[in-house]
């Protein structure tokens, strides 16, 4: 293990001084081609020589044990090769970073869906087949799958600043609304698969997983060997959006089978499993109260939220998160109640926490200027604080203001008309407004980088989820040693390789991108060591070093290869400080008077989220971003049955994320120029999760200026619209 | 999935001798397939009329025309005679499924595609449709895709056809092909069944009958066609309530108007009393509320289906308003559901 860079203060903006030109540049991902042409092989893909077919089993049980699985009854069925029912069977995905194994019931039903077995066959057909026919009992115990009325609720205690009753008693116009959001999926279009092989102890695993040096701990841990047995491939990923990030159910079942049956085992999730039994997002009540005194100063902020999981699961959606931080005021208070129920458990799905909790603390705000009849945006500017409001840190770099301003500027938002006033035919047009904020981290992250002549290699474990991570490591590298960025090969997604923080949480940038540099760092003072000047002296540019009057071709001056491992971890920057990407969200709508349905005719997203590293790269997940928070707002709800819990809407016929038809043709996304000194030594945040993050918002606050009525129960489906539209009279 | 055998049938009595319980028709098999991956349809014979020929042939028949059986619905959707003379049936069709999918699913197929009642595709879940007997579990269940009309004790599901709906605005007949080679007709309307207490028997199809074709009556001039659906978003979604139009004006008054209505039965809906309410009636809003009293139901079958009656109730309305110019011109093309504006 090479040293440990600790964040601790603020670095060289060396990325501002290289010469070869591609940070920033709209590249396009190295691997593309391959993607698009299908050389690309994803975790499904090749099956090894012999390889049988896996096919999870689903309790019908809501909660309860199994009290027997009938092997027999289908273990003659001509290509059924087994029947597992291993203690060791995973209840539900790993949470993010767990590093362990997550719950392994060994029989106890938590929820209807839960994998309790897995067959085994020649072809996926038939363990299929076999898997439908599997006969199981249950011992059934009475189950409760209603957040709202369930029996065992936790209370966390409040988070508070000040005297947020004082606060709210003392202002002059108040706030004191709920709303709720049905629970989501990722939705990733790759489902959840595996391919598990064993040679003698070793295993060898491919997946579709996000964060490599957490998933190879928890599946070992899960399947109770050593670490040093289990090796991970994950290099490509059809999307993950928080689905991915830990060990699951396929991985775990198709080593357990693969072990037992001694031949390579493929797990792949049926559509209708992924939704049964990966981690989906909560449903969410949300209470907001804002007071405000008459010139729109914030006194008091409150965000209380009611959120569910299954008993035992640690995680909890995040809801008050961003609105912990961005906006100021002299009482603040944050509750979060968790229901315990039956239902699919939950955990991180894009940007948790923002994703819905932005959508209502933004129309609340929206609500108090429509109460204090002053311009939204100009609402938020008068109450963006000078330090964190909870821990007083400083910002790292705060441009919510500038993305404010110029969103409303190029957005023309000087255009908005009163609501219910703009009316074109049967639909009123409305505009809205929202803030994004999402916190950027850094997570410790390791990569190494080699150096021969004018060619370069990145290796880590990091992953690609779609995001761009090929794109940006070969960037960074390539600026770092001067060399185009054809020279550099990029090779991530195996756990053989130098450990890094994995993709999730919008972090993976900044912590394998700043491993990359610092490792790409140290080669260019073993250039300039060599080329006999010092590192501040050398410029690397088109394979040529340069320094000290000293002119020398790449080429000829590291004829031995160069190698360099760094590691890097948050420091005390991140106690001093704290670093978010900020930005706006601004949408047009038109609402049909009649029938509620909803179009989102363009939307503008302005964020300030530190250096961007690629552009295209950046705003592909920016806009991706904005399109999930129109699905947010409009469309994306998973239907849960009242009385198993059980998801309804199984495929993605029925759970609706936004179509093309969803999703206007102006979308539009502006990067401010922002240099994130106090995050990480390139100066990045996260960009990931940073686009939904208030975009859904947006939206919904434009429905009630386009028709004068306030939605509050999200996505706004037309009937819902309908009702608004009713109980407002209009 | 289960094995079967497949047989590809050589001429319709050569399918139609081929037919039995376990039997299943295939065409383009976009609905099918499905159905049997996830085992709620389980043929252990799949019969293969896609390569049949002269069955994909859009036809003059009298004044009228007639669409083979295996007509995909993108070439059904965009032939210049259907677009010109029964718009309402192209809009219908378009605002269906995907491009993919309308390339590949057929004409007849489209016609008996099966309910998209959650509870029908689970089967961890209770079905009569799905195993006749065992109740139904939509009932308690979750309503949002449930009917309105026509639904029984023993089933609430609501057909998803688009293309029905519009064909029974049209008045269109279904041609049918008895195992005899004997042919007969029946209005769209009366293909189908309802449920009963057999909510497995989808449609008045006998024993080794096959839909050949369907016929569209002559084209009705001057009418104004619109085919209005609402979904939860704004294209591949199914219908939470539908309606096709078509309607014909003397001045500000209705001469005459035939409406058919999706999403909320288990066939295409239509009702003769409320065309009757229209026919002669001044074009306006009040007008239209009348209409739309005469239609919509007292209550829904199911509590989460009873956002349908004031949905249906306005979609009616703003169908009416488009059909009869009375909603204005709107400027974006994006604001329009598929078929939306004339």
């Amino acid at each position: 293990m090479t040293e440990i860079f600790r964040m601790n203060e603020a670095q060289p903006r060396l990325l501002d001084e290289t010469r070869q030109g591609l940070v920033g540049k709209p590249l396009d991902r190295p691997e593309g081609p391959k993607k698009v042409s299908g050389r690309a092989r994803y975790a499904a893909e090749g099956l090894p020589e012999g390889a049988a077919h896996g096919v999870l089993v689903r309790a019908t049980v809501a909660r309860g044990r199994v009290i027997r699985i009938d092997h027999e009854a289908v273990r003659d069925m001509p290509g059924v090769i087994a029947v597992i029912s291993d203690d060791r069977l995973l209840r539900n995905p790993a949470q993010g970073m767990a590093g362990a194994a997550p719950c392994q019931p060994a029989g106890e039903v938590f929820y209807h869906g839960q994998p309790i077995a897995l067959v085994v066959a020649d072809s996926f057909e038939t363990a299929r087949d076999a898997a439908e026919r599997l006969p199981v009992s249950y011992d059934v115990q009475p189950a409760e799958t209603d957040p709202d009325t369930a029996s065992e609720k936790e209370v966390d205690d409040p988070e508070t600043l000040g005297d947020f009753d004082a606060a709210f008693a003392g202002s002059d116009a108040t706030i004191d609304a709920t709303y709720t959001t049905d629970a989501q999926v990722s939705a990733a279009m790759e489902p959840h698969a595996a391919i598990a092989d064993w040679q003698g102890d070793n295993l060898t695993l491919r997946g579709s997983l996000q964060m490599l040096r957490f998933n190879r701990k928890e599946l070992a841990d899960s399947l109770g060997v050593d670490l040093a047995q289990v090796r991970i491939l994950s290099p490509y990923i059809g999307g993950g959006f928080g689905s991915k990030l830990g060990i699951g159910p396929e991985a775990v079942a198709a080593a357990i089978a693969s072990r037992e049956i001694g031949r390579p085992v493929r797990v792949v999730m049926a559509r209708q499993t992924v939704f049964d039994a990966v981690l989906r997002r909560t449903e969410t009540t949300q209470r907001v109260r804002f007071g405000a005194s008459a010139d729109g100063s914030l006194k008091a902020i409150s965000h209380d939220d009611l959120v569910s999981n299954v008993p035992g699961e640690s995680f909890s959606e995040p809801v008050s998160q961003a609105s912990q931080f961005l906006y100021g005021a002299d009482g603040l208070s944050f509750t979060q109640t968790v229901a315990r129920i039956s239902r699919t458990p939950t955990g991180s799905v894009r940007a948790p926490g923002e994703a819905v909790g932005m959508l209502a603390f933004e129309c609340a705000m929206d609500e108090l200027a429509d109460k204090l009849n002053i311009c939204p945006v100009e609402l938020r500017l008068r109450n963006i604080p000078q330090t964190h409001p909870m821990t007083g840190q400083a910002y790292s770099a705060h441009g919510l203001a500038d993305c404010l301003r110029t969103g409303a500027e190029k957005f023309g938002w000087s255009k908005r008309a009163a609501p219910g006033t703009r009316i074109e035919g049967d639909w009123r047009i409305g505009m809205g407004v929202a803030s994004a904020a999402r916190k950027s981290m850094l997570v410790q992250s390791a990569a190494r980088v080699r150096l021969t002549g004018d060619r370069a290699i990145v290796e880590t474990d990091m992953t690609d989820i779609g995001t761009g991570t090929y794109a940006i490591l070969g960037q960074i590298a390539g600026e770092m040693l001067g060399l185009p960025v054809d020279r550099v090969d990029v090779r991530l997604g195996d756990t053989d390789l130098p450990g890094a923080s994995g993709s999730g949480g919008s972090f993976g940038a900044n912590s394998a991108g700043s491993a990359t540099f610092l490792a790409a760092k140290k080669i260019r003072a073993d250039i300039a060591s060599k080329l006999g000047c010092e590192p501040g002296e050398l410029t690397l540019q088109d394979g040529i070093a340069r320094g000290g009057n000293v002119e020398r071709p790449l080429a000829d001056l590291v004829a031995d290869e160069i190698v360099h491992e760094a590691t890097i971890e948050a420091g005390d920057t991140s106690e001093s400080h704290i670093s978010a990407g900020f930005g706006s969200h601004f949408a047009e709508v038109a609402v049909n008077q009649w029938t509620g349905e909803v179009r989102v005719r363009r939307m503008l997203g302005v964020m300030a989220m530190g250096r961007i590293l690629n552009e295209k790269t950046a705003r592909s997940q920016a806009l991706g971003g904005m399109i999930w928070g129109i699905g947010a707002a409009l469309t994306e709800a998973i239907e849960h049955d009242p009385r198993t819990g059980h998801i309804v809407t199984r495929d993605l016929a029925n759970y609706h994320v936004a179509s093309h038809a969803d999703v206007p043709g102006a979308v539009k996304v502006e990067f401010l120029e922002e240099r994130d000194d106090m995050g990480n030594p390139i100066q990045t945040k996260g960009i990931g999760e940073l686009g939904i993050s208030g975009a859904g918002a947006a939206v919904l606050n434009a429905i009630a200026n386009a028709t004068g009525a306030r939605v509050r129960n999200f996505p706004a489906l037309p009937d819902r619209v309908v009702a608004a539209m009713e109980a407002a009279g209009v | 999935m289960r094995p079967f055998e497949y047989e590809r049938a050589g001429s319709l009595a050569d399918a139609s001798g081929m037919m039995g319980d376990a039997a299943s028709i295939i065409a383009g098999g976009t609905n099918l397939m499905d159905l049997m991956k996830i085992q709620v349809m389980t043929p252990s014979r799949v019969i293969d009329i896609s390569r049949l020929p002269d069955m994909d042939r859009i036809e003059t028949h009298g004044d009228g025309l007639r669409i083979g059986a295996l007509v995909t619905n993108t070439a059904l959707a965009t032939d210049p005679r259907i677009r010109a003379g029964w718009p309402v049936l192209s809009r219908a069709i378009l605002a269906g499924a995907s491009a993919q999918i309308r390339n590949k699913a057929t004409t007849g197929g489209n016609l008996l595609q099966r309910t998209r009642c959650p509870y029908f595709y689970d089967t961890a879940m209770n079905c009569n449709k799905r195993v006749p007997g065992t109740g139904c579990s939509a009932k308690g269940g979750s309503g949002r895709m449930l009917a309105l009309f026509g639904t029984s004790e023993d089933c609430l599901a609501a057909h998803p056809s688009d293309m029905a709906v519009g064909l029974a605005a049209l008045g269109a007949e279904v041609e049918i092909r008895a195992p005899s080679g004997d042919l007969r007709t029946l209005p769209v309307t009366q293909l189908y069944a309802l449920p009963g207490n057999r909510p497995d028997i989808e449609t008045h199809l006998n024993e080794g009958e096959i839909i050949t074709a369907v016929i569209l009556p002559a084209p009705r001039a001057g009418t104004q066609q619109t085919y209005r659906k609402v979904r939860d978003r704004a294209s591949y979604a199914f219908a939470l309530v539908s309606v096709a139009a078509v309607v014909a004006m003397d001045g500000d008054t209705i001469a005459e108007a035939s409406l058919a209505f999706g999403g909320v039965a288990p066939r295409p809906w239509t009702d003769a009393s409320v065309n009757a309410v229209l026919a002669g009636a001044k074009a306006e809003n009040a007008t239209f509320e009348r209409a739309a009293a005469q239609l919509v139901p007292d209550a829904a079958p199911h509590e989460e289906t009873d956002f349908k009656r004031p949905l249906l109730r306005r979609t009616l309305i703003a169908t009416l308003r488009e059909a009869t110019g009375l909603a204005g011109r709107v400027d974006t093309a994006r604001t329009a559901s598929a078929g939306g504006m004339q």
